[in-house]
């Protein structure tokens, strides 16, 4: 457990993390390691646990009809993936599919949302932390929508 | 800064048709104001007989009409939409022809466009709005350089400015104070005209040698001095004595640029009668067959949209960036890029603005409503 | 035969050695400099190439500074001149101008971390600034090569960037905005690149080459990284006609990006950047 509690705050989404959150974060977390090609996260499914990304790339993907599997985003290590479990109705919107072998920290969502709804300084401190993520991942996809590379003519 | 002139002499018509014609001795062409399409343009002249004599002008924003005057006086007017820079810097000029013959090609330069040029009643604005495109064109354009390296300026103070003319607020005149050869006040009053005239340089000197003159009199250089003093004090118009760059730069978004391109029709007139821009571009063309090839350079404005475009469209799509550029370029970053204002105060993009749009109101407007 | 008076304006004579095709709409063109004045150039200067009877653009340098025998430029088949570039065969002639403009700042890299990073054809200029960099490796800390560009087919340079990372001196890390599978690298705007790599902001020096709107994300990225804008120099594009400072089309704000640029520092622009359609 002290050992979680350690990779927790050594983990960039986590840096400077009061040890009690640590702590109370560890509480729901467990180490997990996916294969290549295996799903981390199923589209529609219930956002059960997110990842602290520790080794390996994971592919963010959406199935279109006739385009066959695309690839939005990738994520790789010291990165948050899965942030659907914040907010209701708490489902993925996409595949997220390991590219090698991934080793990641999952957290339970339903354990954390508790904890933060108990303590709310603990809530304020992760929804400051996510929303830093969030802001990033928009401005990046408002720029990725900006086709920047494209001939626009 | 003034340059030392040599005691005041003063000649007649008589000897202002000499003057003309030793100039013409030594090789220069002659280029002067002449009345041309109902304006006063820069042309070639022999005599004093092609100047506009008698001749004035009414200017207003978007309005310009000639009028008779009631005297023979030779520079009684002030500057039409023509300026001297077409003489050094033409609005189109073949810049060189190639010629491909099989797999090879021949790169020919165009004649030398080197002149003797001697330009006759120049003002201190047109002056000035020489010194400004020397300092941009003089080491960096060849074709400039040859066209330029050979002038004669017979300058002329200015005695009628025009109803949008502000070279006393831009410091640019009504008297000459350097950058000519000879400088003539056309004496009011006196007719047939008369001429208050003092050398500059070695070439001044001894064109005012070779013609009739007499020392000037006491009475006659204070009259000429008047004579001056007197236009300064009848400018059209005035630009804001405030910091234009700051009051420019500090202001990019202001509100005042749109209402500004409300009026403005993007016609690019102000650039081209401007005496002082000097944007290019160049257009490259060829025969059917790809034989013949050549390259033009001919005035730009950056009222076009091609002026900024880069791969992907232009980088100023409307009207209201083009105004901006045109407007700060002339008056904030000019002396950044080349360490004078770009503009000289002669006012011909006021009067030659088809909706009349004024720099100088423009430029009170946006102080005011930035100061609020 | 060669008169001064025209020099700045008359394009040189050159003719293409080979041609390369890069992705479908860009090609390096290796030119034969037998015609043409030997060329050095520094890392980020351009020319203005012309195809005859069609005109003229400006085109960085993409080649290696240390060969000024083999001048190579990279050219994305995009308007009328750069298309006809792009046509032309093993031995036709085009014409030369230059070099013009400011190059990278290489010699304030010695005893730094450099991390280049390129957007689509941003990385044509940043090219010659990498073959020098490794050229004089020991002179550098670490140094990155961080690439975004469109999808997977439109990555430039595939060989070169296969062997650059499998150097152990040089991080490359390339991203695509869009991609289908195969692809198994990173999906994700290049800023997210730059999130990753952990620079050591007092010891880096970033040069910056791509899409505008690109490089003001990237600035910005840099500039949450630690990093001073004076540390952080962008290749700017405007449009280039003379190269000498004359004909105006270039201009940022004060700038004349022909004379003053394309290599400019952050701090000197950022203003202007942030107003719309300066």
């Amino acid at each position: 457990m002290e050992q979680l509690e350690q990779i927790i705050a050594a983990h960039p989404l986590f840096a400077g993390l009061r040890p009690e959150y640590a702590r109370l974060i560890g509480g729901c977390a467990h180490n997990v390691r996916f294969e290549p090609g295996q799903l981390l996260l199923r589209h529609g499914a219930s956002a059960d646990e997110f990842y602290l990304l520790r080794h390996g790339t994971v592919a963010l993907v959406l199935t279109a009809a006739g385009r066959g599997a695309l690839t939005v985003q990738t994520l790789g290590p010291g990165e948050l993936l899965g942030v659907s479990w914040l907010v209701a109705p708490y489902r993925w919107m996409y595949d997220a599919q390991a590219l090698e072998t991934v080793g990641a920290i999952a957290i339970d969502a339903a354990c954390l949302r508790a904890k933060s709804a108990a303590d709310h300084d603990l809530g304020f401190e992760l929804a400051q932390r996510f929303m830093g993520v969030l802001v990033r991942r928009l401005h990046a996809a408002r720029l990725q929508l900006l086709d920047v590379y494209g001939t626009h003519r | 800064m003034s340059v030392e002139t040599d005691a005041a002499q003063v000649i007649d018509v008589a000897g202002f048709s000499q003057l003309l014609g030793w100039l013409a001795e030594q090789g220069y062409r002659l280029v002067g104001p002449t009345v041309r399409d109902d304006t006063i343009a820069y042309d070639d002249i022999a005599s004093a007989e092609d100047l506009p004599r008698g001749w004035t002008d009414e200017q207003a924003p978007g309005h310009y009409r000639l009028k008779r005057r009631n005297d023979a006086a030779l520079f009684g007017y002030a500057v039409g939409a023509h300026s001297y820079k077409r003489f050094f810097h033409p609005p189109w000029e073949t810049l060189w022809r190639a010629r491909r013959e099989h797999d090879t090609l021949q790169i020919r330069d165009e004649p030398s466009p080197a002149q003797r040029l001697a330009l006759i009643g120049v003002r201190a604005c047109e002056i000035r709005a020489i010194a400004i495109q020397d300092r941009v064109l003089m080491e960096r354009d060849p074709l400039y350089r040859a066209r330029r390296a050979d002038t004669f300026i017979a300058a002329v103070n200015c005695t009628t400015p025009g109803g949008t003319c502000f070279c006393v607020s831009m410091q640019a005149g009504p008297q000459v104070s350097t950058g000519f050869d000879v400088a003539l006040t056309e004496l009011g009053g006196v007719d047939p005209p008369a001429f208050v005239v003092q050398a500059a340089t070695r070439a001044g000197r001894d064109a005012l040698t070779a013609i009739t003159h007499r020392p000037a009199t006491e009475a006659e250089m204070a009259a000429a001095a008047t004579a001056v003093q007197h236009a300064a004090g009848q400018m059209g118009r005035q630009m804001p004595s405030t910091d234009l760059p700051q009051l420019l730069l500090r202001n990019l978004e202001h509100p005042r640029w749109s209402a500004l391109a409300e009026r403005c029709l993007a016609c690019g007139n102000c650039t081209m009668v401007c005496p002082t821009c000097f944007c290019t571009t160049v257009e490259d063309t060829s025969d059917l067959s790809g034989r013949e090839i050549s390259r033009a350079r001919r005035w730009d404005s950056c009222f076009t949209a091609e002026f900024s475009s880069v791969h992907g469209g232009s980088v100023r799509p409307g009207t209201r960036a083009r105004y901006r550029q045109w407007m700060t370029h002339k008056l904030a970053t000019w002396p950044e890029q080349f360490g004078t204002s770009g503009c000289v105060g002669c006012g011909r993009c006021i009067t030659w603005c088809p909706v009349g749009i004024d720099i100088t109101e423009e430029l009170a407007a946006l102080a005011r409503e930035a100061a609020q | 035969m060669d008169t001064p008076l025209l020099d700045p304006l008359r394009p040189h004579i050159a003719r293409v050695r080979s041609t390369r095709r890069e992705a479908p709409d860009v090609w390096t063109l290796e030119l034969d400099a037998d015609q043409a004045p030997p060329c050095g150039f520094a890392p980020g200067q351009f020319n203005m190439l012309t195809a005859f009877g069609v005109g003229e653009v400006p085109i960085s340098f993409s080649g290696d500074p240390a060969e000024p025998g083999r001048v190579r430029h990279t050219v994305r088949a995009v308007g009328a001149v750069s298309s006809a570039l792009t046509r032309l065969d093993c031995g036709a002639v085009l014409g030369v101008r230059g070099p013009f403009g400011t190059g990278w700042p290489l010699p304030e890299a010695v005893g730094r971390d450099v991390v280049l990073i390129a957007g689509g054809l941003g990385i044509a200029p940043l090219r010659p600034a990498l073959y020098q960099l490794l050229a004089e490796r020991a002179r550098y800390g670490r140094l990155s090569l961080l690439y975004g560009t469109r999808g997977p087919r439109d990555i430039l340079f595939r060989r070169e960037l296969e062997a650059w990372r499998a150097r152990a001196d040089l991080t490359v890390e390339v991203t695509v905005d869009h991609a289908t599978h195969p692809w198994h690298g990173h999906v994700g705007v290049v800023t997210t690149l730059i999130e990753r790599a952990r620079l050591d902001s007092d010891r880096t020096l970033a040069l910056v080459c791509g899409p505008e709107v690109m490089m003001r994300f990237a600035a910005e990225a840099l500039g949450a990284a630690g990093l001073a804008a004076e540390a952080i120099f962008l290749s700017l594009e405007r449009n280039m006609h003379c190269g000498l400072g004359t004909c105006g089309h270039c201009q940022l704000g004060g700038l004349l990006v022909c004379r003053d640029g394309p290599v400019v520092r952050y701090d000197r622009v950022r203003d202007a950047l942030r107003i719309r359609e300066l």
